[in-house]
Parts: C-alpha cells; sequence; structure tokens
C-alpha cells in the first residue's frame, strides 16, 4: 500500500514530521517498507531560462548556451536538438549530481567552447526513459524554482506493508484513522454529501437469490452526458506517485477511491449495457472477456454481473473489455458492491487473477462504504466530468449486524504486563472508531463496519496496546521452573546428537539435505506409496519424500566429483519416510564414503574406500547412540540397493536390524552417474532398544570394574578352513570355548596363497587368557588351548595350521 | 720404580687412543681384567718382601685407579660423541607433512539447533519434535486458520494426495502443529521449544521448499507479553553474542496469536555490510505473540484460565546472520568445500556455561 505524505494529509490534521509519522506508522503495526523523496533526489534541479542558444562554432550537433538561473548566467554547450532561446528548461549547475548518468558535472570545454553545467532531460534526472531532448517546460514558468516543485514531485511517498487482518488500511483513511489514534494528529471529517438524482436509471440492479450470501448488497447510479477524457493533474500525479498509470478521469476515479477510502467502483460505459444489470452465479464453462484482454472460462461458483449479452464483469475481481469506459464514453454506470470475501477469494484463485479490487474484497471492504461510497464516487464523477446523475438502483441489503465485545480493563495487564489506565482504553478504542460505553467494570465496545477481523476480548487487548506502543511493554523474566536448570533433551534426542558427533569424529562431513526427491531418485531405493508423492511439488526433481536419505547424499557425492573432490565422507542424521503416519517417519543417521578413505601423503598409502569403513562408519554411529554393539550379529541380508556380496545388516537378531551397510549396487551408481565404488551405511536410530532404568535411579552407575592380580597370557593359533567359511563364526565358536578365562579373540590375519590349499584360507587369532585367582600353568594354557581348537574345529570345520 | 710410571703413561695413553667404546672395553680389559696387565703385575708381588709388597701394592692400586678413572671420562666422550653421530644420523627433513587424521564437521543448522537448545534450555524450555507429513487440522485449523482464510495462501503449502476419506495431509508449514499437539496431549503448564523440518512451495535466492523452523511455546496461568519480551531479548543478546543488542516489538498479524508480535534487532547497514548490534537500522527476524484463545480452546485448553506466549523464527536465517553465510541455498548443496569452510568441530558442543 503507497501513498503519499499530502494525500494522507488529507485525512490527517497534523503537524508531525515525515520521520515521526513513518517511525510511528511501523510502531503501530503499519510496517513501513520504504519512504521515496524524489525532491530529496532532485534538489540540484531548477528551472532557468535558455536567454541565448547559438551555433557551437566547431560542432555541427551542439549549441552554445547562455543560461539564466536563480544563481546568475552560465554558459552551456548542449547537444539536444530542441535547445532553443527563450525556453525554459531544467538547469544542473557544476558540482551537482545527475542521478540518470550517474556523474557529478564538472565545468568543461567542448570544442573550444566553455561549458559550465547541463540542460537535462528527464532520462538524465531519473523520471524517465525519455531522452528525444531536453526537458521543455511551459511558457511563463518561473526561472529558479525546484523542479520537483514544478513536477510535482515534491510529495514523499510512504510504503507500508498491510497484514491480511487490515483491510480497512487498504485506504489511505484507515491509515490516517490509525496515526490519529496514535497521537499523530486528528482525523479530518469524511465530506459525503447526498446527492439526489434528477431522473431514474435506465439500467437496474437485479440480483440472482442464489447469489445473497456472496453479494449481500449492490447499488448503482446512471450518469449521463458527462465528459471522460484525461484526469486532472492532481489526480495523475497521485496515481503515479503510487505506481497507477492514469486512464481516462472515469476510470481514475474509481483507482483514487480504492486507495484512498478502500472503497472498489466500477464503471461501465452505460450505451454498451444491454438491459438490465444482474449478479448471478457464472454458467459452467461460460467465458468472460477481462478488462486485461483475457478471456477466461469461468466456473459455476464464480459471481458474475451479467446483461443481456453475457458476463460483463467478474465479481469483485475484475470488469468486462466490452463495456469498459473509453474517452469517447458520455454515459456511464456505476457499481457499488458488497462482495463476499471468501467467495471472491475462490474466484480469484481460480482465474488467477490479481487486481486491487480482489486484494481489498478479499481482507473485508467496510460493509457501510457500499452506502456511502455512492455519495463519494457520485461528487467526484460529478466534479470532474459534469453531467446529471439518476436516482440511486439497487438490490440487496447492506449488512447491519453491529458486533458488541466487552472488555475487563484489566485483562491489558494480566496479557501484556502492562497496565493502561481505563480512561487511555477507552480514548484509543474511541478513536479508532468503537463506539464505546461503560457497562459496570466492563467497557463495552461496538465494533466498526470497517473492522470486522476484531472477534474477541483479545483483539480488543491488541487494538489498545499497538496503539499504547509496545515498547511500554516492560521486560520481566519468567521465573525459572528450578534452581539448577534440568536435562531437556530426551534420551533419544541426546542419542541423535551423540551419533552425529561420532561420525564427525570419524572424519564425516554433516551435509543436510532435501526431504524429498525425484522418483526416479526414490525407486533405486526401494518402493515408494502414492501417500508419499507430493501432489503439487516444485518440480519434478523433487516430488516424492525420500526412503532413504542415500540419493540425497548420493546426489551430493556426485555434485563434489564434478567439481573435482571425489573423496566424499558425508553423512546426514534426518528423516526417511516409509509412509505418511508419525510412525513412518524414520530417524537416521545415513552416511557414504566415496573415492579415496584419505588424502595422498608421502610417507603412507592411500586406499580407496571399501565394506569395511561403512561397517566401521556404523558401529561408531550405533556405539555414540547407546546401540549394545557387543551383541549385535552380522547378516548378509541387506536391502538390494547394496552389492549382494558385499553388504551386511547389523541386528540383535535377523528381524531385529539396527543398521545396514557395504558398498552400494554399481546399477544404482550408473543409475546416478557417479563412478564407484561407493560405500555407506544406513543406522536406525529408532530401533536402538532403550536401557531399563528402575524407578528411583538415575541409571548411571557402572558395574564393578574387576581387575585380576594375575597376568594375562596370549596365545595364537592359525586354522586351515575352506574359503566360504565366516571369519566371525570362528571367532564367536573360540569365545566360547572358556568363558571363564578368554576376555578377548582378535582376528589379525587372513592368508590365502602359497602353502594354503586352493579353496582354503588360513584364519589367525590371538585368544586373551585372564586368570582370576591364581597365575596359570603350562598344563592349564595347554588345557584351553585344546578347547579352543576343539571349537574351532567344531564350529568351522577346519583344521589347526602347523 | 721407573717401569710403574711407563705401565701408567703406558695405559692412560691407550684409554685415551681408544676410538669407540669398544676399543675402551678392551683397553679396559687389557689393562683391569682378571688377565689384565695390571692384575698380571699384581699376581708378581707375592715374591715380594711384606713391606715391599705393601709399597708396590698401593703403587698399583693408584695406577688402577688411574686407570679405571681414565676409562670412566673417555667413556662419558665415546658416549656423547656416539650420541652425537647417532643424532646428526637420524636427522629428518621436519618440514613434511604430519600424519594426517581427518575430523568431519558439524552442519551450521545442527549447530544453530544445538546453541538454540543451550540457551532456551537454562530458561527451563525442554525440546518436542513431530511428524512432517501433518493433517489439515494440526497445520491450519487448530491454529485459526480456516480453509479460506486469506492467511492461508501465505503459507504455499505442498500437499500430499487426497485420502479416501477426503481428507488432504499436508508438508507441514511451520513447526506449529507440534505445538497444537503437545497442548493436547501434555499437562500444564508447558514450556517448549519445538524445532525441525518445515515445507513451502517456494524456491528462489532467499527461500527454499525445505527449510528450518523454531517455534517456542510456553503455557501457564500468567505468562504475559512482558515475559515473552524479557525472554526473546534475552535469548537474542545470547545467541547473536551482543550484549546490548537493541530489539523492537511492532504489532503485527499471526492467525494463532492476538496480540501479535515482531521482532526486530538492531542492526548497521553502512558498506553494504550488515552488521548486527548498534546502528540505526532494524532486521525483522521473528514472530511471536500470546497465543489466541481460539487456539487455545481448540486444543482442549480452558482460554479462561490459562495464557502464554509463541513464538517462531527460520533456524537458517538466524544462523546466516551469526555466522555471516550468505547464501540460503548453499545450506543443503552439501559442498564440501562449503561444509569445511562453514561447519563446526564436534568439540565445539555449545553451552551457556562454557559460552556459545
Amino acid at each position: 500500500m503507497k501513498f503519499t505524505l499530502n494525500w494522507l494529509k488529507d485525512h490527517l490534521d497534523t503537524d508531525a514530521s515525515l520521520e515521526a509519522i513513518v517511525e510511528k506508522l511501523s510502531l503501530i503495526g503499519l510496517e513501513v517498507e520504504g519512504v521515496e523523496n524524489k525532491a530529496d533526489e532532485l534538489k540540484a534541479f531548477k528551472t532557468a531560462k535558455v536567454i541565448e542558444a547559438v551555433q557551437h562554432p566547431n560542432a555541427d550537433r551542439l549549441r552554445v548556451c547562455q543560461v539564466q538561473s536563480d544563481e546568475g548566467i552560465s554558459q552551456v554547450v548542449c547537444g539536444a536538438p530542441n535547445a532553443r532561446t527563450g525556453m525554459i528548461g531544467v538547469f544542473a549547475p557544476v558540482g551537482s549530481y545527475v542521478p540518470g548518468i550517474d556523474l557529478t558535472l564538472k565545468a568543461g570545454n567542448l570544442r573550444g567552447e566553455d561549458s559550465n553545467g547541463m540542460l537535462v532531460s528527464e532520462r538524465e534526472m531519473g523520471l524517465s526513459d525519455e531522452h528525444d531532448g531536453i526537458i521543455d517546460l511551459p511558457e511563463g514558468t518561473e526561472v529558479g524554482v525546484l523542479i520537483a516543485e514544478v513536477l510535482g514531485l515534491d510529495d514523499p511517498i510512504i510504503e507500508i506493508a498491510i497484514t491480511p487482518n487490515r483491510g480497512d488500511c487498504l485506504g489511505v483513511r484507515g491509515v490516517a484513522r490509525d496515526l490519529a489514534a496514535a497521537g499523530m494528529g486528528t482525523l479530518k471529517p469524511l465530506k459525503v454529501e447526498k446527492i439526489e438524482g434528477s431522473f431514474d436509471s435506465s439500467i437496474n440492479w437485479k440480483a440472482d437469490a442464489a447469489v445473497a450470501d456472496d453479494v449481500p448488497y449492490v447499488a448503482g447510479r446512471y450518469f449521463r452526458n458527462l465528459k471522460n477524457g484525461p484526469s486532472p493533474k492532481w489526480l495523475q500525479e497521485r496515481l503515479l506517485a503510487i505506481g497507477l498509470r492514469p486512464i481516462s478521469t472515469l476510470v481514475d476515479i474509481t483507482n483514487y477511491v480504492s486507495f484512498d477510502l478502500g472503497r472498489p467502483l466500477h464503471v461501465f460505459d452505460a450505451d454498451k449495457i444491454s438491459g438490465n444489470l444482474t449478479m448471478r452465479y457464472a454458467k459452467e464453462g461460460e467465458e468472460f472477456l477481462a478488462l486485461d484482454e483475457e478471456t477466461y472460462k469461468l466456473s459455476d461458483t464464480m459471481v458474475v454481473i451479467g446483461d443481456d449479452n453475457g458476463a460483463q464483469g467478474l465479481g469483485g475481481v475484475m470488469g468486462g473489455l466490452e463495456t469498459g469506459c473509453s474517452d469517447d464514453t458520455t454515459n456511464m454506470f456505476l457499481e457499488v458492491a458488497l462482495f463476499d470475501p471468501i467467495s471472491v477469494a475462490m474466484t480469484g484463485r481460480k482465474s488467477g487473477i490479481l487486481s486491487d479490487a480482489r486484494y481489498r474484497f478479499e481482507r473485508t471492504v467496510d460493509s457501510q462504504s457500499a452506502d456511502w461510497g455512492v455519495d463519494v464516487a457520485t461528487q467526484m464523477v460529478l466534479d470532474l466530468c459534469g453531467g446529471e446523475v439518476s436516482n440511486i438502483t439497487s438490490a440487496g441489503a447492506i449488512p447491519i449486524e453491529k458486533r458488541t465485545i466487552d472488555l475487563r480493563p484489566s485483562r491489558i495487564e494480566d496479557l501484556c504486563g502492562v497496565a493502561v489506565s481505563k480512561e487511555k482504553q477507552i480514548e484509543i478504542l474511541s478513536i479508532l472508531g468503537f463506539e464505546v460505553s461503560e457497562k459496570g467494570d466492563l467497557i463495552s465496545a461496538v465494533v466498526p463496519s470497517w473492522r470486522p477481523d476484531v472477534e474477541l476480548e483479545a483483539c480488543l487487548v491488541e487494538e489498545i496496546l499497538r496503539i499504547y506502543g509496545y515498547e511500554n511493554i516492560p521486560e520481566i523474566q519468567m521465573a525459572p521452573a528450578s534452581y539448577l536448570p534440568q536435562g531437556v533433551l530426551t534420551l533419544v534426542q541426546r542419542r541423535v546428537s551423540n551419533a552425529r558427533t561420532a561420525l564427525c569424529w570419524r572424519g564425516l562431513d554433516e551435509a543436510v539435505t532435501f526431504s524429498f526427491v525425484s522418483a526416479a531418485q526414490a525407486d533405486l531405493f526401494g518402493s515408494v506409496p502414492d501417500s508419499l508423492r507430493v501432489a503439487n511439488p516444485i518440480s519434478t526433481d523433487l516430488d516424492t519424500m525420500r526412503p532413504s536419505i542415500l540419493p540425497t547424499l548420493v546426489a551430493a557425492a556426485a555434485r563434489n566429483t564434478d567439481r573435482g573432490y571425489a573423496d566424499n565422507a558425508l553423512f546426514e542424521v534426518g528423516p526417511q519416510y516409509k509412509d505418511d503416519t508419525a510412525k513412518g517417519q524414520q530417524q537416521m543417521a545415513t552416511g557414504l564414503r566415496s573415492g579415496n578413505i584419505a588424502e595422498r601423503h608421502w610417507e603412507s598409502a592411500s586406499r580407496v574406500v571399501d565394506v569395511f569403513d561403512a561397517k566401521g562408519d556404523a558401529l561408531a554411529a550405533l556405539s555414540a547412540a547407546g546401540a549394545p554393539v557387543e551383541n549385535l550379529q552380522v547378516f548378509t541380508s541387506a536391502p538390494p540397493y547394496f552389492h549382494p556380496g558385499r553388504s551386511g545388516v547389523l541386528g540383535l537378531g535377523p528381524k531385529n536390524v539396527l543398521a545396514a551397510f557395504g558398498e552400494l549396487h554399481p546399477r544404482v551408481l550408473e543409475a546416478m552417474d557417479i563412478k564407484g565404488p561407493v560405500v555407506a551405511f544406513e543406522v536406525f536410530l529408532d530401533n536402538i532398544p532403550q536401557p531399563k532404568v528402575k524407578k528411583g535411579e538415575s541409571g548411571k552407575i557402572k558395574p564393578a570394574l574387576e581387575l585380576s592380580p594375575f597376568q594375562s597370557v596370549d596365545r595364537d593359533f592359525a586354522f586351515l578352513v575352506d574359503d566360504s567359511v565366516e571369519a566371525g563364526k570362528l571367532v564367536r565358536a573360540v569365545k566360547g570355548a572358556d568363558k571363564s578365562l578368554i576376555t578377548d579373540v582378535v582376528l589379525f590375519d587372513i592368508y590365502k596363497g602359497k602353502g594354503v590349499e586352493d579353496g582354503q584360507k588360513s584364519l589367525a587369532i590371538t585368544v586373551t587368557l585372564q586368570p582370576r585367582d591364581k597365575t596359570l600353568t603350562d598344563e592349564e594354557i595347554e588345557a584351553v588351548s585344546q578347547k579352543v581348537i576343539a571349537q574351532a574345529m567344531k564350529a568351522t570345520g577346519g583344521t589347526l595350521r602347523r | 720404580m721407573d717401569n710403574l710410571e711407563e705401565l701408567r703413561s703406558a695405559l692412560l695413553q691407550r684409554v685415551e687412543e681408544a676410538s669407540d667404546l669398544e676399543a675402551l672395553d678392551t683397553v679396559r680389559v687389557q689393562a683391569l681384567g682378571k688377565k689384565g696387565e695390571i692384575t698380571q703385575h699384581m699376581k708378581t708381588l707375592g715374591s715380594l718382601a711384606p713391606e715391599e709388597r705393601k709399597e708396590a701394592g698401593q703403587a698399583f692400586n693408584l695406577i688402577k685407579q688411574a686407570v679405571a678413572e681414565a676409562i670412566e671420562v673417555r667413556k662419558t666422550t665415546l658416549h656423547e660423541a656416539a650420541l652425537e653421530a647417532r643424532l646428526a644420523e637420524e636427522k629428518v627433513d621436519v618440514s613434511l607433512p604430519g600424519r594426517p587424521s581427518t575430523i568431519g564437521k558439524l552442519h551450521p543448522i545442527s549447530q544453530t539447533l544445538e546453541e538454540l537448545v543451550a540457551i532456551f534450555g537454562e530458561m527451563g524450555f525442554s525440546v518436542a519434535e513431530g511428524q512432517h507429513i501433518e493433517d489439515d487440522f494440526h497445520n491450519f485449523t487448530a491454529l485459526n486458520i480456516p480453509p479460506e482464510h486469506p492467511a492461508r495462501q501465505e503459507f504455499d503449502t505442498f500437499y500430499m494426495p487426497e485420502k479416501e476419506d477426503g481428507s488432504r495431509p499436508v508438508l507441514r508449514t511451520h513447526t506449529s502443529p507440534v505445538q497444537i499437539r503437545s497442548m493436547q496431549n501434555t499437562t500444564l503448564p508447558i514450556r517448549i521449544i519445538a524445532p525441525g523440518r518445515t515445507f513451502r512451495a517456494d524456491h528462489d535466492a532467499t527461500h527454499s521448499p525445505m527449510f528450518h523452523q523454531v517455534e517456542g511455546l510456553v503455557i501457564d496461568e500468567k505468562t504475559n507479553m512482558g515475559h515473552l519480551k524479557g525472554v526473546l531479548i534475552e535469548f537474542c543478546r545470547a545467541f547473536f553474542g551482543v550484549q546490548d543488542l537493541p530489539l523492537r516489538f511492532r504489532p503485527s498479524y499471526f492467525p494463532f496469536t492476538e496480540p501479535s508480535a515482531e521482532v526486530d534487532i538492531g542492526c548497521s547497514r553502512s558498506g553494504g555490510q550488515l552488521k548486527i548490534g548498534g546502528g540505526d537500522d532494524w532486521l525483522e527476524i521473528l514472530g511471536s505473540g500470546m497465543v489466541h484463545p481460539k487456539v487455545l480452546e481448540n486444543c482442549g485448553i480452558d482460554s479462561t484460565k490459562y495464557q502464554g506466549f509463541a513464538f517462531g523464527m527460520g533456524i537458517e536465517r538466524i544462523a546466516m546472520l551469526k555466522y555471516g553465510i550468505p547464501d540460503l541455498r548453499t545450506f543443503y548443496d552439501s559442498d564440501l568445500r562449503w561444509m569445511k569452510h562453514y561447519g563446526f568441530l564436534p568439540m565445539e558442543m555449545p553451552s551457556m556455561v562454557r559460552g556459545l
């Protein structure tokens, strides 16, 4: 919403400065988005007379001008074809800044003639693209006057943002009323006079009974023998200032009243209307040629204004092209209507038409303006276009329902922490237009017709407080719930945070990627139910809720590779979606590595990432998130987007999976256009069991540490086993050989080749024996060794390697 | 006894001439060993008269002592020399790179989230989270945004396919549904922040179809706008690390709060550089207000007895302002160079007592 300072002063009697008004506007909820003061930008430019313009002796296209300004006579060399003796132009002296060419003028010499300053065009002043010649002002224009004044540009333009509840401030008068309430002056009375008609209109308003809810009331008047054409200068200047193009007096009047009073109007060329005008619903598929010269197909929920020939207006949204006014219009029919905000919003949204009328009706127009709007428009048309006006024709009735709200004066302090006297509360509400009376301790306020947004007591509190000033609300410290701050994260939230930190320590960088991916990418990582396809995606690349975080991470790794950074180690802790329920949203810690595991180093060889990097990452995340990693088993049942021979899952059982890891399937990588290998892991944070903590216990206590005073003993064994035997099986079997003595089993070598038969491999392990009550004798060690060998052979079918 | 003197100087000379520890040890054995020269000489003393024997014995002992001392001195010298030689030989080029270790960086969104938790945690707010695919009631209707409300259009909502019962889930446009669910399911009083992913169908230089929000909610019997002001001033000053950061509360409109306020922080924009704090300009950073009575009633809370405030802000936005990150879109691009530059080391876990 834009207006000028002088326009505001039409409604507001005030001595306040522009700065004070601008600051106050923001503080009462009418946020100032910008102030433009052309006079400031143009203060170097004044009118001047060219007392002589002669041909430049050395240049065909230049003239040497003697320019009379308020500061004396200056010689200026000018290239404009229209520079001539006796003209009044605009002069920029030496030292002034010319915005249109971004130049500060210096004294110069052009082909032997001194030039001190410049006669400027509109483009050079930054006013328009006009550059056919220098500005040529009417004869008799005084010399030495600021150009901003001459052009009517010395009126600062203020732009404010209007929140959706404040339709009343989509007219300058509403803004003035708020400022008056906030002590910035007084609201001038609106001059509205009832003007009697001198004849009956030949066009009458009709309304289908069905539209009564959507168009409660419409009024109109017939104007005859008027004269349209360009509107007066003051009106054009105001419209131009707020960015509207002047069209003709009648059209300009509708725009002016819309912005001045927030009352949209429409004017028909009466001679182009056939029969009466009717408010009705459109027929499904009915066509309408609108003022924007587009043809719209209408639906049967849209209100149209129709005559005998069809739709001539789309209710509250836009008029029709065929019945619009032109410069030749001599007879005009005025429409002043009330439309239901929701109906206009729906029509507007369906048709896609944006208009100032729609914008206002959607935000609710003052219902009483359907009455005084007729008078205001009549006065203006008669004043500017002459002619005679008919009696008023109307259909329906203006709603007279008034809302009364009771306010407990103490409520301001209850809700806002600031005490405002009852008198002040009454004063504020009164200036805002509420009819206020006292009812015992209560303030009883009748809501004005232009404030349908005020619905309850809390709304009155806001009205009073915003005018009283939010700056008067005290800062109050919230009483702490306890002396020390309490732990505010749940166990799960802490685990998520820990998993994230652990993965950083592992050398992975944290990414945050979109929750949606393309359907093609999603399909690579599992089947997606239709309920997870976004109905109105912003692009087809982002139309499916991701079934895994991997597609966005792989895409990120591919982008980095294309940039020349192929060694990726990325993770994200975030959601993936199994279905559209709360449970279907799974909290994941997912990551990948590509390229080499470490940067090249002079002393240690780099290597390509492999599945065991991903397994290590998964275990690190699981461990940090509190999973019982000691008890986890590995199964080879990873999802199909992993390499079938280089992947696995970690779980407490085959059905209770906590993580998957492995190399990504080459087919997936090919589809995602990234060179492999890429290894990845997915940790299901939600699946990690919660520890059982007994009531009344902190759950922090650790089991006692048992430190044996007796030296532990390490024994190495190597077993020849079939190539297909899983090493994990051997380790598990050996661990179980003597649970009281064996505290650790570490696989330290896998060997195939010379000395080992084809189809076999040698697995070497170190077994740690920890006696607890005495030092082990050689015989005891030998006995345990035999158990180890027996268990290993039994579990793996292998033999001890000698 | 001339030959004694000769023996002495001969032995001492040999000690002096020993070129390394090994040679010195040979000299020691030759001189002082069981079969060494002095020992051999001393063995001959038995044939002497007791007086002479005593005298000669003493003389040999003196030589023995002198040689032993000389050997010790020589040993130290040689040891030093050997160490010097070893050190010279062991010299390496220390300009070579050290053995690398890699550590990843936390995303600025995570870091900012942890900072929010640290600050609001101190003020007794716990953290609530919720689902991203929401129903119309929790995302809109309960928040006093009925279907045809003009404010609905401002949300640029993503819709999911219509269900059999005609309802249409949405991707939550704000984290307010978490507040609604908290009010429906939690016992009063409530003091929570609700951070998380939010979605709006808007994509340009300053809008992302997915971004993060944090909202706060306090419901009890007496919390008012003064408390809101106190909490937000405290938060902004702690978060941005500017002690006297000016804040401005302006009336605004949100369907779910009444009265509503937008909050600006003081800044300066001189030279095209945005600086938080001081200055003569304002920068809008969050929306807030007293929870609308209709919202309370929609959640089954008696609005004549309970009241409270709510606020909300964009996590990316405050992170960009605090850390000088210029472009919103880069947050989701996972460019390794960006992550290394704008990311945070995992040991920088924010805490009020350690400093943010």
